[in-house]
């Protein structure tokens, strides 16, 4: 599985980064208190470039990069083939972030650790960015990218 | 000759006052980015501005808002009103005083006249007769649209079927972006009943469309050829529009993108102003000779309509339409919307489509020929409950447009005319257009076909009515409630309790 982008429908708005940083580091989506309390964190980024806007996120590919260079094994895959950081085995190397083709996985301004998106894998139901785009620019969608 | 002041001060105060929660405002953006308007901005030390004259309360804000932080309320009012004087009058001149040009506006009249609809109480069955549950009984609504008197004349005449009697009115690609023509046509194909393409011909795009489509021809002729008659279900030439009764179709120069010229064949960014009547229309002769004229251009397989506004005497026009040989009529209500139009044509010009209905109906009625049209009741259609009561006043189907548009995210801010509309709908510009996902557009509007059916059914079958034939014109389903005896009389329905 993974997010795509329909860059001919994204607003631009960024609602999804928005989210995505709710969704994460124990806010449970409650954006207000991410914002307000905490140090919100969004695992994707939104990209805009002239007119045209889309979600950089994780493509989960087949045959990952970022899976296959990890030096510690803290790049995982569940079963259900979401790529995965065990931020516990980060020792901070950034070597994915090197091989990651689509420039995605990124070190946190926090504690530095990797973080990627996970398809929201800890939370019921589609991901934060999906469900609370407007414009319904965001798809999840079977399979990975190959590479 | 009025010219513009050179100065940036104004007499008036804002009309909406955008409150932002700071204990909400999480300072992420959204506002700033999705405001066309520029109400919002945030400046080199973080801190966040807002200016309240920029707003039009479009609600965009608003409603993308993680945190729900903005609120938009009226201004509060410092004019110094009076029961004849309110702020907007006297703030509608300050304007004029400013810019000496005349007041543009968009969407339907909003004045406090009467709205006969809210007057009209439907019946239901007790005892006497059965009513019926549209869940376990069939319950048809299909309705044919076209000249019916040919069931006595050798040839057959072409007619429209319509699934539902709710048809989508005319809104121009220009006046509106290609992405709500995209969702309405789908919509209307999915749905069994048809669009209308206004009078900006037919965009590339919508090639596959035309089979579900009404096209236009009107004034100003923009975007007519053979292969768009062709490529179409019907013919509507349009006389007038109930919210502009009397002038031209009016579509800034602002609107004109390389998109719109080529589909309307005129320069790019230049107004397209539609003449005020069709240079060949100065008589029901001369109409008549242009109906022929569509007829026989589209060799006699495509009903034509013709659209007039609701202007005084409508049961005349009505009749002689009819009898210089349209097919359909579609009769414009003064609560009709626009893209773009005079602020007091739209807000004194025309009558309520529910007298003029009415009138149409008898009239034609009387004169026998009632089964030669079909007529097509528009301008402010709200609900299934106005459809309802549009049919047993005579009409055969409605044509709807702003509750087309405010099921694919209208929020009647009535700034149509400025191309800068927040939700995408009645835009050119590519940013702001992308913002109608079609995908989700079709599906909203065609929720709305659905969930107004539904209701209709529902409706009816209370009426002990299982066919929407039954309720064309049946106005013994009606009463009516606060009006007087003319009233009850031009409306040809009872009081309530008679």
């Amino acid at each position: 599985m993974k997010v795509i982008s329909v860059p001919e429908y994204c607003l631009g708005c960024g609602l999804c980064e928005i989210y995505c940083a709710a969704q994460h580091d124990g806010y449970d989506g409650n954006v207000l208190k991410a914002y307000k309390r905490g140090q919100p964190t969004p695992r994707s980024g939104l990209i805009k470039f002239s007119q045209i806007s889309w979600l950089n996120t994780c493509m989960n590919c087949d045959d990952a990069p970022c899976l296959n260079a990890c030096i510690s094994g803290a790049v995982k895959r569940d079963e259900d083939g979401i790529i995965y950081i065990d931020e516990n085995r980060c020792v901070q190397c950034y070597t994915c972030v090197m091989v990651c083709p689509y420039g995605h996985a990124q070190p946190s301004s926090k504690s530095g650790r990797i973080i990627k998106c996970d398809l929201c894998r800890d939370s019921e139901g589609i991901p934060a960015c999906v469900s609370h785009c407007p414009n319904a620019a965001l798809k999840l969608v079977q399979g990975g990218a190959e590479q | 000759m009025g010219a513009p002041l050179n100065t940036g001060f104004q007499m008036s105060t804002p009309v909406f006052k955008v409150d932002r929660d700071p204990d909400r405002c999480i300072q992420c953006g959204v506002c700033i980015n999705q405001c066309a308007n520029e109400v919002h901005h945030m400046d080199n030390d973080g801190w966040m501005w807002i200016e309240d004259e920029k707003c039009v309360a479009c609600q965009r804000c608003a409603v993308l808002c993680p945190t729900r932080a903005i609120s938009i309320t009226d201004f509060p009012v410092i004019y110094r009103e009076n029961s004849h004087w309110g702020s907007a009058s006297i703030r509608e001149i300050y304007r004029q005083a400013e810019s000496g040009g005349v007041l543009l506006t968009g969407m339907g009249n909003p004045r406090p006249y009467k709205s006969y609809f809210d007057h009209l109480l439907l019946n239901a069955s007790q005892v006497t007769n059965p009513s019926i549950d549209p869940l376990r009984e069939p319950m048809e609504l299909t309705t044919y649209l076209g000249n019916k008197g040919s069931l006595i004349t050798e040839t057959e005449k072409p007619f429209l079927k319509l699934k539902v009697p709710i048809m989508f009115s005319a809104m121009s690609f220009g006046s509106v972006s290609l992405n709500v023509q995209k969702s309405l046509s789908a919509a209307a194909r999915d749905m069994g009943t048809f669009w209308n393409t206004g009078e900006g011909g037919l965009h590339p795009d919508l090639k596959e469309f035309g089979s579900c489509a009404v096209v236009q021809v009107a004034s100003g002729r923009f975007g007519v050829h053979p292969g768009y008659l062709e490529n179409s279900a019907a013919i509507e030439i349009k006389i007038g529009q109930g919210a502009k009764p009397g002038i031209g179709g009016h579509l800034p120069g602002e609107k004109v993108s390389e998109e719109v010229s080529l589909t309307r064949m005129i320069p790019a960014w230049s107004d397209a102003i539609s003449p005020a009547p069709h240079h060949d229309i100065y008589s029901i002769e001369d109409l008549d000779q242009l109906i022929e004229t569509l007829k026989v251009a589209t060799g006699y397989r495509k009903p034509v309509a013709v659209k007039v506004a609701a202007v005084h005497n409508i049961g005349a026009i009505a009749s002689g339409i009819v009898r210089a040989g349209a097919d359909i009529v579609a009769i414009d209500g003064f609560r009709g919307s626009t893209g773009a139009a005079p602020m007091r044509i739209r807000d004194n010009v025309g009558i309520p489509i529910e007298i003029a209905l009415a009138q149409v109906d008898s009239r034609l009625r009387d004169e026998g020929i009632r089964q030669q049209a079909s007529l097509v009741a528009a301008g402010g259609i709200r609900s299934s409950a106005d459809v309802v009561k549009a049919i047993a006043l005579g009409a055969d189907a409605v044509y709807i447009a702003s509750a087309a548009l405010v099921a694919l995210g209208c929020h009647m801010c009535q700034m149509c005319f400025t191309g800068k509309c927040n939700w995408g709908l009645a835009t050119t510009n590519p940013g702001l257009s992308k913002r109608l996902n079609p995908e989700l557009g079709i599906q909203r509007a065609k929720n709305l076909l659905a969930a107004w059916g539904h209701e209709i059914q529902e409706m009816m079958g209370g009426m002990g009515i299982n066919a929407i034939d039954s309720l064309r014109g049946n106005r013994l389903m009606l009463r009516g409630i606060g009006l007087n005896p003319q009233e009850l009389d031009l409306l040809g329905i009872k009081s309530v309790g008679d």
